[in-house]
């Protein structure tokens, strides 16, 4: 199932995708989107150019491999940024008292660990989206 | 003036509700469910929750029609 114009125009306009939901990811603080809404867009532009071109040309973004490997690792990475907060003296998921630098209100770096979260979480929906749609096109495995 | 665009949205979210529930074409089904979901990120917006049609908008219309014709190639195009 090969289409000229699907594909020139997944092509335009995947670039544009990415960027926004990095946009959207970055930030999460300051309006409306977040890591679930950011990563939800971007997971959609990987399943966009599978979908369009073949899945060698999806795999070349992303394997599968590599979606599942950052899946699982950037839960981690969410779980030992929250623990900061309980080393370094406070709650779990503590922003200030975990020693996260705090700049000026409405800046872009002002949030600490929101920050850091709101990143690992995107990515973690962005792979968790990749890694279900190349599940449904590979078949049980 | 605003009651009116939101009786419209509301009427043509039902129309389509309806519409994927009676086609008989699956494809054409995906995408009238990706229609839905377009004019239900809207009413969302009109509900003053930016962040759930953002969320819709992505979800609903993208990644769950784009699964849903990744599970038509697999299998067959008609009912």
């Amino acid at each position: 199932m090969e289409d000229q114009i699907v594909r020139m125009t997944s092509r335009l306009v995947v670039p544009f995708i990415q960027v926004y939901g990095i946009y959207i990811i970055v930030h999460g603080h300051l309006s409306p989107g977040g890591g679930f809404s950011g990563g939800a867009i971007f997971g959609a532009s990987l399943v966009l150019l599978a979908l369009s071109f073949n899945l060698e040309a999806g795999m070349k973004q992303i394997s599968h491999q590599t979606a599942s490997v950052l899946e699982s690792g950037s839960a981690i990475a969410f779980l030992l940024a929250g623990m900061a907060g309980v080393f370094f003296g406070g709650n779990y998921l503590a922003n200030r008292a975990a020693g996260y630098p705090l700049g000026e209100a409405g800046a872009l770096f002002s949030s600490g660990a929101v920050f850091v979260i709101t990143l690992f979480l995107g990515i973690k929906v962005a792979s968790t989206i990749a890694t279900l749609f190349y599940n449904i096109i590979e078949g049980e495995d | 003036m605003i009651e009116i665009l939101n009786a419209l949205l509301l009427l043509f979210l039902v129309v389509c509700a309806i519409g994927v529930a009676y086609i008989r074409d699956l494809l054409s089904a995906v995408i009238l469910f990706s229609a839905f979901g377009l004019i239900m990120a809207i009413i969302w917006q009109q509900l003053s929750a930016p962040d759930v049609a953002m969320v819709e908008a992505a979800l609903g219309t993208g990644v769950a029609s784009l699964l849903m014709i990744a599970a038509i190639s697999k299998t067959k195009r008609a009912e």
